[in-house]
């Protein structure tokens, strides 16, 4: 079944507060096979300006993946997950998630497209402080092969 | 480490290779840490059953592999300021203790306003490319 297009700039209320912890940063860095002393520790973060360890520019999937979790259950959004792949990834950093930052996530659809028989749907998430300030925005676009 | 300046770079000034090992140990790490949980990153009953040649490396692990060789290069992973990839082909990631290999080899495409290069990454495994596109906008020092 192909998509509404008439999806496109629904939005979903704000996540409850994510809290980035330092230990959390440091498992997602080692999961990267990545040593880098700006993920650990932060008088390495400091000298480069930053006020405390940041995460990895994929970090904000972890955050995304749950917030887009709203898109996923939305009953009018007929897509079918067995058949589905991530077929594109994008982030735009306003600035580098720290330890310590306490996010919100607020999820919308950004594009619906049927292309080929494949259903494209672009969910946006968008993180911000609990205060306001916009800190990444991700856009991921999965495609459900051949259910168009 | 400092941020790479950007006097010191131009079109076509090209990234150290990067050349990495992802193993079925590395895909359960990655699932734990990242929460993604999907049964075709873990299970090759499942993955087989559902049209894939077998377990497949998360899509994320394999573009946060790829950024790795952009803030290794740069100097600060804060200086990545736009990162987008497209999938093109699964990494299929073999139950042995070998893996599957990653290459990542990256060139400035375009030098922007205010200090910012883009960078193009092509990244292959066995061969064959990964991602369609790879590009990350990277403000440097």
């Amino acid at each position: 079944m192909a998509l509404d297009p008439g999806l496109v700039g629904r939005s979903y209320p704000p996540s409850a507060v994510y809290e980035v912890g330092r230990e959390k940063i440091a498992e997602f860095a080692t999961a990267l096979g990545d040593p880098d002393p700006a993920y650990r520790d932060p008088a390495a973060a400091r000298a480069l300006g930053h006020p405390d360890v940041i995460a990895p520019p994929t970090f904000a999937i972890v955050l995304s993946l749950g917030a887009g979790n709203v898109v996923v259950e939305d009953p009018d959004v007929a897509l079918d997950y067995s058949r589905v792949v991530h077929g594109e990834q994008r982030f735009t950093h306003h600035r580098p998630i720290r330890a310590g930052d306490r996010l919100v996530a607020t999820a919308s659809i950004d594009a619906v497209k049927t292309i080929a028989g494949n259903d494209m749907l672009t969910t946006r998430v968008d993180l911000a402080t609990e205060d306001g300030e916009p800190v990444c925005t991700t856009r991921s676009m999965l495609v459900a092969r051949g259910t168009a | 480490m400092t941020r790479l300046r950007a006097a010191d770079v131009a079109v076509g000034t090209e990234l150290p290779e990067q050349v990495s090992r992802v193993t079925r140990a590395d895909l359960v790490r990655y699932a734990g840490a990242s929460g993604d949980l999907n049964v075709i990153h873990w299970n090759e009953r499942v993955a087989r059953e559902v049209g894939l040649p077998g377990v497949i490396a998360h899509g994320m692990l394999t573009s946060g592999l790829t950024a790795r060789a952009v803030t290794a290069w740069a100097g600060d992973p804060g200086a990545v300021v736009e990162y987008h990839v497209r999938f093109s082909r699964p990494v299929v990631v073999p139950d042995d203790d070998a893996g599957a290999e990653l290459t990542v080899r990256g060139r400035v495409a375009a030098v922007l306003e205010g200090g910012q290069v883009r960078v193009d990454l092509t990244v292959t495994s066995g061969g064959e490319k990964v991602l369609s596109l790879a590009r990350a906008v990277v403000a440097l020092g």
